[in-house]
């Protein structure tokens, strides 16, 4: 791995409960991310996205975060005003999200929305933005660019849309990329297409990525690195190639209970909950 | 004679046909998936079976009975449906036992106590989330709810619209696992809708695979499974899926 974009020691996230003690549910996770692709699996409640939404500090009051270090190429999120922490949102770091019928806005024009996401930045020339956002578009392989601009989100189909959420966390060039289950809201053979386009982003341009999956499968043949959450803590780590011989019973618990396309298996094997300590 | 037979059907929504000339037939206690991507048709095809599409023009006849396009109660007794997402098909303040005693009411069915505790003993819940809300329920625990909802009523034919699709993979194995045992225990016969091939390798005997509203191929779950495949987009499908499965 080269020098780190984002290092992370020991973040915690808690919540208060209804009965007032405060419930943690990211304890005490440390990893680094350099240029390249970094893959956290783990089920519902496993805390893998509240670390991504930690990372970026959207995390809300009465949520809170604590960290021994939260740093983005060197410095510390955690100290930056309000202010300074919008400047690295998007221009830094981004993310894209898992519907993109819910993170597009709806009454603006595709074409104004992610040009938005560039203006904010820095201020440019009307004309070199509107090719700015056709290029993107473009990029992300959408073929009639100036067509697909002056649509609104509801005139997009699901891979469409969620290239459009692409083309607008890409275009301010960030240097790290959290995709949080970008593409479990879409079908297999548009799902191959956007994680393409990542990809490609991802070589051509050295950004670092941080790919947030329920899906082992589609982790470990898509990313370098992998770390498994399990109930706020990561339970392993491993190159992607290597997933097969994980070792912690979470993780060959998860592998063991996906259904394969050979599968004769009478039954598949279940995690014992008891003994992961409940989930 | 068959379970379920289908014969020509063409679904429309308003001004536009969605299946055109689905035909297929599920014989008793067989499992019968039908696959395809986002807006090809298939859970169309279930919403008309199930009567919650009713412009349709074709056959479809459950048990030798023949379906009518209106609310169809004998019909229905048969043939239930399981939706996909356990936090949207469960009435949020309907406690279980409440949602459970709802087909008894429609059918007009006694012996309601016996059968709900059967139903949720066959679906594995404890008998103290009986009186439970939705929300005190994890969603593998609802889906269970959901697939007991549809079991009450004693039906032969289940139409199971991806039933777990919207679950995590440790808790999708459970309900795989426990639609398999229900279907082997109770003899019950399946039309299981589904995106997912290695779902359908577990779970079915045969598949359709169907492409803009219309079946492209039927073949059997063993020659999904040896990749012996005829239609390019079937065959197109499984590629992908597979990719990465083995990577």
């Amino acid at each position: 791995m080269s020098d780190a974009l984002l290092e992370v020691e020991n973040l915690r996230v808690s919540f208060p409960s209804p009965r007032g003690e405060r419930v943690e549910v990211v304890r005490g996770v440390s990893f680094r991310v350099g240029r390249e692709r970094l893959g956290i699996v783990g089920e519902s409640g496993s805390g893998k996205s509240i670390t991504g939404r930690a990372i970026l500090r959207l995390i809300r009051p009465p949520g809170r975060v604590t960290a021994d270090r939260l740093a983005f190429r060197g410095r510390n999120l955690l100290d930056l005003s309000d202010t300074a922490m919008r400047e690295v949102r998007g221009a830094g770091i981004s993310m894209v999200m898992q519907d993109p019928k819910f993170s597009l806005n709806p009454v603006i024009r595709v074409g104004d929305q992610i040009a938005e996401a560039l203006v904010t930045h820095e201020r440019r020339p009307s004309r070199e933005v509107r090719r700015r956002v056709i290029e993107m578009l473009q990029a992300v392989r959408i073929d009639d660019p100036e067509r697909v601009a002056r649509l609104y989100p509801h005139q997009l189909s699901g891979g469409m849309g969620q290239r459009v959420m692409i083309a607008m966390m890409l275009i301010a060039r960030p240097d790290l990329l959290i995709a949080d289950e970008p593409t479990s809201a879409l079908d297999v053979s548009v799902q191959a297409q956007v994680l393409d386009i990542v990809d490609a982003l991802v070589r051509d341009e050295g950004m670092g990525l941080i790919f947030i999956s329920h899906d082992l499968d589609l982790v470990s043949s898509y990313c370098d690195r992998i770390l498994v959450m399990h109930r706020g803590e990561i339970v392993e780590e491993c190159a992607a190639g290597r997933l097969r011989e994980a070792r912690h019973p979470y993780t060959r618990g998860l592998l063991a209970a996906v259904p394969r396309l050979d599968d004769t298996r009478e039954e598949l094997p279940v995690l014992d909950r008891r003994a992961m300590g409940g989930t | 004679m068959s379970a379920l037979s289908v014969r020509n059907l063409s679904v429309s929504y308003g001004d536009r046909r969605v299946t055109h000339d689905v035909s297929f037939d599920v014989a008793e206690g067989e499992s019968f998936a039908l696959v395809g991507e986002s807006g090809s048709g298939k859970s169309t095809v279930l919403r008309a079976i199930s009567g919650l599409a009713r412009e349709w023009t074709g056959d479809i006849s459950a048990l030798g009975a023949p379906r009518g396009h209106r609310v169809d109660r004998a019909f229905a007794r048969q043939c239930q449906m399981v939706f996909q997402d356990p936090y949207g098909s469960l009435h949020p303040r309907k406690t279980i036992d409440a949602t459970l005693a709802e087909p008894f009411l429609i059918h007009g069915i006694g012996d309601r106590d016996r059968r709900i505790v059967a139903a949720l003993e066959a679906v594995g819940l404890d008998r103290r989330y009986r009186f439970r809300f939705p929300h005190q329920l994890s969603g593998g625990q609802r889906q269970r709810v959901a697939i007991a909802r549809a079991l009450v009523v004693e039906p032969r034919i289940l139409l199971l619209d991806e039933p777990t699709s919207a679950l995590d993979v440790s808790v999708q194995a459970e309900v795989l696992n426990l639609l398999k045992r229900l279907r082997r225990e109770q003899g019950l016969t399946y039309v299981l809708v589904t995106h997912s091939l290695p779902v359908v390798s577990f779970l079915a005997d045969r598949l359709a695979v169907m492409r803009q509203g219309r079946i492209v191929e039927t073949a059997t779950v063993a020659q999904l499974r040896a990749d012996e495949l005829r239609d390019p987009y079937s065959r197109e499908l499984r590629r992908l899926s597979q990719g990465r499965a083995t990577a």
